[in-house]
């Protein structure tokens, strides 16, 4: 049935493989941590790229390797970045993240160190890259159903109005979106805690249910039970969660899970950085609560806007996904306004509704999606984060 | 509507949020339920942050703390009415 959501249209980049971003980045993508100046450098010569450079890739192994690999090829394959360059120490792991990249259609090369050097990879890398970056110039937006954008969500730095005010907001946002076709993704896996009997009963079906539960037992007996000296407190929740008012995990998950809405429901459940297979709707990424982390993980699914509630002001960006925050909290909006990017401050004082939120929000969904700057990208915020399962041989 | 002091969730909520800066020993606070926006009065026990906690009815150590309607930990002491609930007398039963 239409609603009146069904003719949202927004302008983006439509690439070969049918998905549509909202930026249009050329990325010189570090396979490993040795390898980060060369790209400094690339970035640094051809003006409108833009180097990620992050701290691993070396000597990693099993699912932590596989892990490195997926956040790299989902990077350089998300629909935001139009090229990408690929520099690593040695070719074997470069042309491997080259080719996931390819899979995509989009340009992508990949250059090695070794027998090379720094300088003469920055000078065929760079030309390369002027090469890229031109073409992605005369790229073209152009206007595109509402149902081909994914958006993900992560709140942080949370406090109690988030679950009174910003989350519910997202959810709001979801219920009347997802019904149009696109894909969402919630994550945090151990901010669940308390809210996992809730979280669980949301699956489309028991078996998905079931399957998300162990997801997150696994977690609390394989990390938490393993690694903890004492009940995480100033961790989860954190100092600042603390500061705003929240007291324990559950009080926090419970306002974490109203991202979700009231009718959503997950369709399946990702592995950290994994692109949806199962179609159309929201999903469940196993990914930590740390803010980079966990968005650089969904940008990696594919992602190309993300929605972040906050309440104490968590100032996070991603270099590639423009990061949309939201606050109920208006000391938080009247201290760190440059921060904000949708006021939902007038659900606490009642003179806004829940549904006028998700309303504001959609509407600022579609204006970033055109390319209005979030507040963290006019500040530069590009925060880029692997994460690391366990440590290199 | 006025604009609130607090906000509770749901009926069964037994603390509140305090949604305003400057709330202070004393105050009358004006409390809506979010759930069908109906209103109730609590009085401050102590100056309260935004953000934090206050206790509905008196509560004593070992009781469950409600809100979204849900167990969110254990007093670990007393609270009475209107007193603030935090990490000095509330605990998580995890971990």
């Amino acid at each position: 049935m239409a609603s009146k959501y069904s003719n949202l249209t927004f302008k983006g980049y439509r690439r070969d493989n049918g998905r549509v971003g909202v930026r249009n980045h050329v990325v010189i993508l570090p396979v490993d941590d040795i390898s980060n100046a060369a790209c400094e450098a690339v970035a640094n010569n051809i003006k409108g790229t833009l180097a990620l450079p992050h701290s691993y890739g070396r000597l990693q192994f099993g699912a932590d390797l596989d892990l490195h690999f997926r956040t790299m090829i989902g990077t350089g394959a998300n629909p935001n970045v139009a090229a990408a360059i690929v520099i690593g120490i040695e070719p074997g792991w470069t042309k491997k993240i080259v080719d996931g990249i390819a899979e995509t259609g989009k340009p992508v090369t990949g250059f090695s160190i070794e027998k090379n050097g720094d300088l003469k990879t920055i000078m065929d890398a760079s030309r390369k890259a002027q090469e890229y970056v031109q073409y992605a110039s005369e790229l073209q937006r152009e206007e595109c159903p509402i149902s081909d954008i994914w958006v993900s969500t992560k709140c942080g730095e949370s406090d109690t109005t988030t679950g009174l005010g910003s989350c519910p907001t997202v959810g709001n946002m979801y219920d009347k979106l997802l019904p149009e076709g696109i894909y969402g993704v919630f994550g945090e896996t151990s901010e669940i805690t308390g809210g996992e009997h809730i979280a669980k009963a949301r699956a489309i079906n028991p078996e998905v249910g079931e399957r998300w539960y162990r997801m997150w037992k696994a977690y609390q007996d394989d990390v938490i039970e393993a690694n903890k000296v004492d009940d995480l407190s100033e961790s989860q929740p954190t100092k600042g969660n603390i500061e705003g008012g929240l007291t324990t995990i559950e009080e926090k998950a419970l306002g974490n899970l109203e991202k979700i809405g009231r009718t959503s429901k997950y369709i399946d459940i990702l592995e950290p950085a994994e692109q949806p297979k199962s179609g159309k709707g929201l999903y469940f990424m196993d990914s930590s609560s740390a803010a980079a982390e966990c968005v650089t993980l969904m940008a990696a699914g594919g992602y190309v806007v993300h929605t972040f509630p906050t309440g104490q002001g968590n100032i996070v960006g991603n270099p590639i996904v423009p990061v949309i925050k939201i606050t109920a909290n208006p000391r938080t909006l009247r201290t760190m306004s440059e921060h904000i990017d949708v006021d939902v401050t007038g659900i606490l004082r009642r003179d806004m509704t829940i549904d006028q939120a998700g309303d504001a929000l959609i509407e600022m969904i579609v204006r970033t999606a055109n390319g209005r700057f979030t507040a963290a990208e006019s500040l530069g915020h590009r925060e880029f984060v692997m994460t690391k399962l366990y440590r290199s041989a | 509507m006025a604009i609130p002091h607090v906000l509770a969730h749901e009926h069964k909520d037994n603390v509140a949020v305090v949604v305003v800066e400057g709330v202070t020993k004393g105050m009358k606070l004006l409390g809506v339920v979010t759930a069908d926006d109906s209103t109730f009065e609590v009085e401050a026990k102590s100056d309260v942050p935004i953000g934090h906690k206050v206790a509905l009815k008196n509560l004593k150590k070992d009781d469950t703390a409600i809100k979204y309607g849900e167990d969110i930990g254990r007093f670990v002491a007393d609270v009475e009415k209107g007193g603030h609930v935090h990490v000095h007398n509330l605990k998580t039963k995890r971990w």
